[in-house]
C-alpha cells in the first residue's frame, strides 16, 4: 500500500530552522565546561500535515535528542522551531503547556516509559488530568475508548504496567499519546524493543491510527527497515547531522549518500535478489559525538573518502525532487581517488 | 518431568489476574517476612501500653513518695520505687508514652525536612541542588552528638517539642542525601519525560511520579531512623541532656542506675527500661528489613 493517495498539502505543520543542542562537556577540578558534545548540530527540516518524516540513524547520532529538542523537553542551543507558524522556540513552560496536547511522544523503552506505581486507567487518563477539564467520568470514558482503539480491553484499565508484555505496553504509551487528540506525534524508536513479530503489529496500529485521526509523525529508527513501510521521506542521520533526506520509494531505489548506501546494504532481507554489485561496509563504530572527525564526520568510516573530505564539511544539496545530500562525491568538484574509481558503487552514485 | 515448582509457577500467573497493584504486591511480600511481623508485634504491644497507661498502674509517674525511696519490688510496686520515691512500673509504661512519641515525632519532622530538601535538591538540580547539599555537608561535618548538646546545653529548659526539634534539625542531612540518590537515578527514566511530555507541573510530577516510585528507601529509612532516635533519646537523658526530670522517660529511668548502689542492688529499676529499649530498637530494626527487602526488587527473585 503506497501512501500517494494520501493529501500531502504545502502547509507544514512543523518547520525547524538550523537546531543546534550543544551539550557542555565539565571537567577538571572546578567543573567548567571544556567542551561541547555536538548531539544535533545544524539540523532543519519541515514536516507536512498528515505526513511521517522517518529519522534513520545509528545509535548515538542524536535522533532523540532532536525529538526531544522539537517538543522542548530540553531546550535548543540555537536556532527556531515554527509549530503552523507560531515560533515555539522561546516559549516559557507555562506558555507553551497548552501546545502538549497537540504535540505528543510515544517513547522508547517499553519498561521505563510508563510509571510502574500508577494503573492503566491513571496512566491513560493522566493527559486528560492535566490538560482539560473533564469530568471523572468523562475521562474514564474517553480513556475506554482509546484503550480499546489501541488494541486492549477495557478491563485492562484496572491492571498495572507489569502485568503487561512490551507490545502491550507500548500500546499502553500510544493510548496516553493519543488521548488528548494531538495533530503532531514524535515516536521515539517506538518499536526498536520488543520482537520483530511484535514490531509489525504495533506498526501496523500506529499506521492505522494515523490514517483514522490524520495524525503527524516523526518517527524515529536505527534501522531503515522499520521506517520503509510508515515514512513518506526519509532523513538519515550521522553524528547531529542530516546527511541524507528524501521520499522514501527514492532513498530505497537511489540511496545517493554512501552511508545511506551502507545502512540499506546492512538490511538483511529475504527476498532481495543476489547481486554482483559490491556493496558498501560500515566498518568501525560511530566516533564520539565529543570529538568528531574534521570536515565530513562520515569520512573515518566511507570507502569514498578523500581529501577534500577531511578539510570541508560537506552540505546538503539538491540532488533531485524533494531529495537533498551532503556529500562531496555529487557536486562533481572532486576528483576521485583512483583506488575507488573502479569501484562499481561509485558509478551509482555519480550517476545519481 | 513434573518439577514441584511448576504448581507454584501456575499460581503466581494465576494471582496476577486480580490486578495487583505494586503496593498491594510488596504488602504480600512483607506479610511473609516473619522477624518482621515479630517486630510489628512486639511494637504494637508497646504502643497499647502506652496509650493504656493510666488503666495499667494507679500510680503517678511523676509524683514520688519521700517515705517510699528505692523500695525493692512489691505488690503495691511491681517494680519498686527509685531514688524519688515513684513508682519504677507506672515509669516504665508511662516512659513508653515519651519514648515512642519523641522517637516518632522527630522520625516525621525529620522526614519532613529530608524529603523537601532532597526532593528540591534532586529535582531541580544546579543551584538550588548545590546550596542544600553544601548545608548538608556542613551539618554532616558537625558531630551530631555534640551539636545536639551545644543546643541543649544553650536553652535552658528542654521539652519534649523542642528536644525532637532540635534531633531533627540535626539528622535532617542522611535522608536528603538519600532522597535526592534516588530522585537523580529516576530523573533520567522516560517516564519523567513522559510526565513533562504531557504538560505536568513540577509539583505533580514530584508528588506522583518521583515519591511513589522512591518511597522504598524513604520508608526504609524512615523506620531505621525511628530506632535511631529513640537510642539518641536515651542516650541524651542517661546523661542528663535530654527531657529534663520528672518527665518519665527510659532514658531517665536508667540513668538511676548511674549510682552505684542502684545498679549493684536494685536490677528491678534499670533492667527493664533498658530491656524496653532494646526490644523496641530490635523490633523496629526487623520491620525495617523486612521493608527493605519487600522494596528492594532483587529480594523479588526469592
Ligand atoms: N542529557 C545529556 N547530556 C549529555 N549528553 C547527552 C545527553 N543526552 C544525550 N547525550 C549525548 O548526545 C548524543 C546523542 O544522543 P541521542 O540523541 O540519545 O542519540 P540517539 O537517540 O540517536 O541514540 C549521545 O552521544 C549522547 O551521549
Ligand atoms: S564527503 Fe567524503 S567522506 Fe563524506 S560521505 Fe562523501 S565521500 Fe565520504
Ligand atoms: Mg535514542
Amino acid at each position: 500500500m503506497t501512501k500517494q493517495n494520501k493529501n500531502i498539502a504545502d502547509s507544514p505543520i512543523l518547520n525547524v530552522r538550523n537546531i543546534k543542542k550543544y551539550f557542555p562537556i565539565k571537567g577538571g577540578v572546578f567543573k567548567r565546561t571544556i567542551g561541547h558534545l555536538k548531539a544535533v548540530d545544524d539540523i532543519s527540516l519541515s514536516i507536512n500535515k498528515g505526513e511521517t518524516l522517518g529519522i534513520v540513524g545509528e545509535s548515538g547520532s542524536g535522533k532523540s535528542t532532536l525529538g526531544r529538542v522539537i517538543l522542548k523537553l530540553i531546550d535548543a542551543t540555537e536556532g527556531s522551531i515554527l509549530y503552523k507558524d507560531t515560533n515555539i522556540t522561546s516559549m516559557k513552560r507555562n506558555q507553551f503547556r497548552p501546545y502538549r496536547r497537540n504535540m505528543q511522544m510515544v517513547f522508547q523503552d517499553p519498561f521505563g516509559s510508563l510509571n510502574s506505581k500508577m494503573s492503566v486507567a491513571e496512566l491513560v487518563e493522566e493527559p486528560l488530568l492535566v490538560q482539560t477539564s473533564l469530568s471523572k467520568k468523562e475521562r474514564q470514558e474517553k480513556a475506554i475508548e482509546f484503550i480499546e482503539k489501541v488494541g486492549l480491553r477495557a478491563e485492562d484499565r484496572l491492571k498495572y504496567p507489569h502485568e503487561f508484555s512490551g507490545g502491550q505496553r507500548q500500546r499502553i504509551s500510544i493510548a496516553r499519546a493519543l488521548i488528548t487528540n494531538p495533530e503532531f506525534i514524535v515516536c521515539d524508536e517506538p518499536v526498536s524493543a520488543l520482537d520483530i513479530s511484535i514490531q509489525a503489529q504495533v506498526l501496523n496500529l500506529m499506521k492505522d491510527l494515523q490514517e483514522e485521526l490524520g495524525l503527524t509523525y516523526l518517527f524515529i529508527a536505527h534501522d531503515l527497515s522499520v521506517v520503509k513501510h510508515i515514512s513518506d521521506r526519509v532523513a538519515v542521520m550521522y553524528l547531529g547531522k542530516i546527511v541524507e533526506i528524501a521520499p522514501t520509494s527514492t532513498l530505497f531505489k537511489e540511496p545517493a549518500h554512501p552511508y545511506t548506501q551502507a545502512l540499506l546494504a546492512s538490511i538483511p532481507t529475504l527476498n532481495k535478489k543476489k547481486t554482483d554489485e559490491p556493496t558498501v561496509k560500515l566498518k568501525g563504530d560511530i566516533p564520539s559525538p565529543a570529538n568528531p572527525p574534521s570536515g565530513c564526520a562520515f569520512r573515518t568510516r566511507c570507502p569514498f573518502a578523500h581529501e577534500r573530505c577531511e578539510k570541508e564539511t560537506p552540505v546538503l544539496a539538491t540532488q533531485g525532487v524533494q531529495h537533498e545530500v551532503a556529500c562531496h562525491l555529487l557536486d562533481g568538484q572532486d576528483d576521485v581517488p583512483i583506488a575507488t574509481k573502479s569501484d562499481p558503487t561509485l558509478k551509482k552514485i555519480s550517476k545519481a | 518431568m513434573l518439577k514441584p515448582n511448576i504448581t507454584k509457577n501456575t499460581e503466581v500467573s494465576s494471582n496476577q489476574k486480580h490486578n495487583q497493584s505494586p503496593f498491594k504486591l510488596a504488602r504480600k511480600r512483607f506479610l511473609r517476612n516473619k522477624l518482621a511481623i515479630a517486630g510489628i508485634a512486639v511494637l504494637i504491644l508497646f504502643i497499647l501500653a502506652a496509650l493504656f497507661a493510666p488503666l495499667l498502674t494507679q500510680h503517678d509517674p511523676t509524683k514520688g513518695d519521700l517515705m517510699l525511696i528505692e523500695k525493692p519490688p512489691s505488690s503495691e510496686h511491681l517494680l519498686g520505687t527509685d531514688s524519688s520515691g515513684r513508682d519504677n512500673f507506672a515509669r516504665l509504661i508511662y516512659g513508653a508514652r515519651i519514648s515512642l512519641t519523641v522517637g516518632f515525632s522527630a522520625m516525621l519532622f525529620t522526614l519532613l525536612i529530608g524529603v523537601i530538601t532532597g526532593a528540591l535538591a534532586g529535582y531541580y538540580g544546579g543551584k538550588v541542588d548545590n546550596l542544600i547539599m553544601r548545608a548538608a555537608d556542613l551539618m554532616l561535618a558537625l558531630p551530631f552528638l555534640v551539636l545536639a548538646l551545644t543546643i541543649i546545653a544553650i536553652l535552658e529548659k528542654v521539652t519534649v517539642g523542642i528536644f525532637v526539634a532540635v534531633i531533627a534539625i540535626t539528622s535532617w542531612p542522611t535522608l536528603t542525601r538519600i532522597v535526592r540518590g534516588a530522585f537523580l537515578s529516576l530523573r533520567e527514566q522516560e517516564f519523567i519525560l513522559g510526565a513533562r511530555a504531557i504538560g505536568a507541573t513540577d509539583i505533580r510530577i514530584i508528588f506522583k511520579h518521583f515519591i511513589p516510585n522512591a518511597i522504598g528507601p524513604i520508608i526504609v529509612n524512615a523506620t531505621l531512623l525511628m530506632a535511631t532516635m529513640i537510642i539518641v533519646e536515651s542516650a541524651l537523658s542517661f546523661i542528663g541532656m535530654g527531657i529534663p526530670q520528672p518527665t518519665p522517660t527510659w532514658g531517665n529511668m536508667i540513668s538511676e542506675a548511674q549510682n552505684i548502689r542502684i545498679l549493684r542492688d536494685h536490677p528491678e529499676a534499670w533492667v527493664p527500661p533498658g530491656l524496653a529499649i532494646l526490644l523496641t530498637v530490635l523490633a523496629i530494626n526487623f520491620i525495617g528489613d523486612g521493608l527493605r527487602d519487600t522494596f528492594d526488587p532483587k529480594s523479588n527473585r526469592r
